[in-house]
């Protein structure tokens, strides 16, 4: 058996530990929103939280959350309140959507540790997100819209 | 709209006849009860008591916008309060079908024009009956009546919402004709409206293909054979039938299919699988050796496709001639979703969950392969992650598959097929490889007076439902040499030829189709030409240009917007291209950089005539994708053949352009009075041409084969 937290809540499994975190969030846990994009660490669609850090839900076997809180898209806020959710509304970011999940749950991290990130930031931290689609000029808008929500918020 | 094509819904409302519609995701029909709280005056709208106007939508949702723009074609025909407005995902039936292509599909960039009648008549139609009923009620003259935000006024401004009216409005029988409005009283159609579907994008609600989730549902994971054209000989699943959660495995049409409780299960079984394969015709095939060929091919004369004077004999007496070849690889769709199919097989029924472009013909191959009539296959389309051509296969590969695989657990059986990304790299229907070889010589005051092209390459509309519309008696595929064959610069002498060649593997149209590769031998070689005559890339193009204003207004816009002929930072060169495909006329100049022998591409200026338009906002953001799109083909992308096998499995080695790569990129409208044109595909043909135009006058250097690859250049 294996027990963590997903988004708060507490849950015991009965899985083989080698398996992904990516499938068990979406196969066990019915959370559908991670994505899956290529298996290896390479789209970052499947981009979760364990206990705050960003990590590659397809490669990380279940056994690396043990005892740890994960936090997914369904996790990220209920009400799409988040300042990053917001921001991405604002700027109209998602084509097709498949992979702004990971995008929001990469961006989150960022946000966290940058509250004021410069382009150099973002490129850091959002690179290893693939959108096919091509959003990337609007996410990088909306993640400096997004830090300008929390920077008015906090001057209040 | 004519008076056949509208449903006798009414009754519903009234109690009577059961009626159904597909709620997205769920796969449920909505209960006679909900309908019979809703106005259905037409296939395309439902107006509930509680005023919520649902829009049903044909076309597929991939990215391109189509849940908020037709949508917003009805809705402002109709007066909808906008904030009330939603929309659902339209089951098959004939009446959803592509009024021009006569099926129920989506692609070549023709949803939003092809919709513009359809659309607004709907909501014309149902505004007409609500402003009727509301008429009746107040025993008024309907013309004096007018509508606002969901609701109807008379002269007086007594007001009735459209929630109101529900009842008597559908015992109403829907209008012969209605009125549409003059567009200077458009409030939605022209304004840059957020889209309707981003809230469900960001939390994780979407439901696309891959999260459609069955009680009960089993998952199946499918060895395919590693050539084009292999049999399988024999296979050993000793290993993986032992292992946890796998179900059953069966030898389908496709190859081995492992079915288990879970992906993961299903895939760590179908990789313990032994399978021999007898490998097939295609054993040796490289591309290496198809490109040689090519070249060969090249070398003598094609079928010809567009003859102007006498191109031979213009070149021949030429001052000063070049010529070129361009290539072009085979290219992966790279759909971030992978394929994959949900069925649900009952031995009398089925029903299907995917992310389809090709809903008559996906439902069509189901039922054919269930052994089915039509009517007893539900298609269900969900949100499609990325679809750029691939969804819209024309043997329906990966839900014949499916329906095969559940057909071999046999009925009742609820199971999803998925594609590990390798699986999807490697499963075919790719762009094709194309080779462009182009002669073209220029006077003694450098105006061209000789084109003469050969393009090389496979026919996508060959064994496509499209083949006979596409093909009618001619020798080439349209396909194969569109944005080569209507050239738009004035050259007296213009011969452009096809030669079409068979290769097995299987090709299909992806994103931009032909236009994919012309536009980058088109608009590179007339770059060849303006060097040779001493003359300015922009102003080269704008002298033989004079009699295509379209064009020329593209042009101007992108480089005026650009600064073209202004001084650049050291190191840094632009480039241009323009190009007209789907009804739409682009012009990009791109701006980069090479540092260390890396390109860097820093600006990307887009300039877009697409005639009458409906959502601005959704525009910019399809030329800022198709821009990346043609740009990740031209600076990353290939597949490459050797021994028959694919050399490229994952995003590793077939790469996208990634956020730190991303050039800022500016989109400007002109505006136009003209057809609508389309707007998914137009934005990707001049990304290459600008980028390998703009590395020229950096380098010196000139660009004849994608990906780039600066010690290639010549």
């Amino acid at each position: 058996m294996i027990a963590f937290s997903v988004n708060g809540k507490h849950v015991n499994l009965d899985v083989d530990p080698s398996t992904p975190l990516l499938w068990v969030i979406r196969d066990h846990l019915e959370l559908t929103g991670t994505k899956y994009g290529c298996g290896m660490a390479q789209c970052g669609a499947c981009t979760v939280h364990i206990d705050g850090e960003a990590v590659r839900s397809c490669v990380a076997p279940v056994s690396r959350a043990t005892g740890k809180a994960v936090t997914t898209i369904e996790g990220l806020s209920s009400d799409l309140s988040h300042p990053l959710q917001r921001a991405w509304i604002e700027e109209d970011v998602p084509q097709c959507g498949y992979c702004q999940s990971g995008q929001l749950m990469s961006a989150a991290v960022l946000l966290r540790e940058k509250p004021q990130p410069t382009d150099e930031d973002i490129d850091q931290a959002m690179t290893g997100n693939i959108c096919r689609c091509g959003t990337y000029p609007r996410i990088r808008r909306a993640i400096h819209r997004a830090a300008g929500m929390v920077a008015k918020a906090g001057a209040r | 709209m004519k008076r056949r094509e509208f449903l006798k819904f009414s009754l519903a409302a009234s109690g009577g006849l059961l009626i159904g519609f597909y709620l997205p995701g769920t796969g449920k029909l909505a209960s006679a009860q909900e309908s019979a709280n809703a106005f259905v005056p037409n296939a395309f709208v439902r107006v509930g008591t509680d005023e919520r106007v649902t829009v049903i939508v044909n076309h597929s949702e991939m990215g391109q916008g189509v849940y908020t723009s037709l949508p917003m074609l009805l809705a402002e025909e109709l007066d909808a309060d906008w904030s009330k407005v939603g929309f659902e995902s339209a089951p098959v039936d004939p009446k959803y079908n592509h009024p021009a292509f006569g099926m129920q599909m989506t692609g070549g960039s023709s949803s939003v024009w092809s919709g513009l009648e359809q659309f607004r008549q709907a909501g014309a139609a149902a505004r007409a009956m609500l402003v009727a009923a509301a008429a009746q009620r107040w025993n008024v003259d309907p013309e004096s009546c007018r509508t606002e935000s969901g609701a109807v006024f008379d002269t007086s401004n007594r007001k009735l919402t459209y929630g109101q009216l529900v009842a008597e409005a559908a015992k109403l029988t829907p209008p012969e004709h209605v009125q549409l409005k003059d567009p200077k009283t458009f409030k939605l159609i022209g304004k840059p409206i957020k889209r309707l579907d981003t809230g469900v994008k960001l939390n994780g609600k979407a439901v696309f293909g891959l999260d459609v989730k069955l009680p009960g549902m089993l998952t199946a994971v499918v060895a395919r054979p590693p050539i084009f054209g292999a049999t399988m000989k024999s296979f050993d699943d000793a290993k993986a039938r032992s292992m946890p959660g796998v179900r059953k495995i069966s030898q389908v049409p496709s190859g081995v299919a492992v079915i288990a409780d879970t992906f993961w299960q299903a895939k760590v079984a179908r990789d313990a699988l032994h399978v021999e394969w007898d490998e097939g015709a295609m054993h040796a095939f490289s591309t290496t050796q198809m490109m040689q060929d090519f070249r060969e091919r090249a070398k003598s004369p094609g079928v010809s496709v567009r003859k102007e004077g006498d191109a031979p004999s213009a070149l021949a007496n030429a001052a000063r001639k070049i010529e070129a070849v361009y290539e072009v690889p085979y290219l992966s769709h790279l759909m971030m979703e992978p394929l994959n199919c949900v069925v649900d097989l009952r031995p009398d029924s089925c029903e299907v969950w995917t992310g389809s472009q090709f809903q008559t013909i996906d439902r069509a191959n189901a039922a054919k392969t269930a052994g089915l009539p039509n009517e007893k296959v539900q298609l269900h389309t969900t949100f499609l992650g990325g679809g750029f051509g691939r969804r819209a296969n024309p043997q329906s590969d990966f839900v014949v598959e499916a329906v095969y695989v559940a057909k071999a657990i046999g009925a009742p059986a609820k199971v999803q097929v998925v594609w590990t990304r390798e699986d999807d790299m490697q499963g075919g229907w790719y762009r094709p490889a194309f080779l462009h070889a182009i002669e073209g010589g220029i006077d003694a005051t450098g105006n061209p007076v000789s084109w003469r092209s050969r393009s090389v390459g496979q026919s996508i509309m060959a064994g496509t439902p499209f083949e006979a519309m596409m093909l009618k008696g001619k020798e080439y595929d349209p396909a194969s040499v569109e944005g080569i064959d209507d050239l738009p610069y004035s050259i007296p002498n213009v011969a452009v030829e096809s030669h079409q060649v068979a290769v097995n593997v299987p090709v299909q149209w992806l994103r931009s189709v032909g236009h994919s590769h012309t536009a980058f031998a088109v608009e590179c070689f007339i770059d060849e030409l303006a060097a040779l005559a001493k003359k300015d890339p922009y102003q080269f193009r704008r002298e033989l240009l004079l009699k295509q204003p379209r064009y020329l207004r593209v042009l101007d816009l992108a480089a005026q917007k650009a600064g073209w002929g202004k001084p650049l930072p050291h190191g840094i060169g632009r480039g241009m291209a323009v190009h007209f495909a789907f009804g739409s006329y682009l012009a990009h100049v791109a701006e980069v950089s090479v540092t260390d022998g890396k390109i860097r591409v820093h600006r990307m200026v887009c300039a877009i005539d697409c005639g009458q338009y409906v959502n601005p906002g959704i525009i910019s953001a399809q030329i800022e994708g198709g821009a990346i799109f043609g740009a990740s083909a031209a600076l990353f992308q290939e597949l490459t053949f050797e021994g028959g096998r694919l050399q490229q499995t994952n995003f590793n080695t077939f790469p996208v352009m990634r956020m730190n790569e991303c050039p800022e990129i500016e989109t400007y409208m002109v505006e136009s009075n003209e057809k609508s044109g389309g707007i998914g595909e137009p934005g990707v043909p001049c990304a290459a041409p600008a980028i390998a135009n703009a590395l020229f006058s950096v380098t010196g250097k000139r660009i004849r084969r994608l990906p780039i690859r600066l010690t290639e250049a010549a």
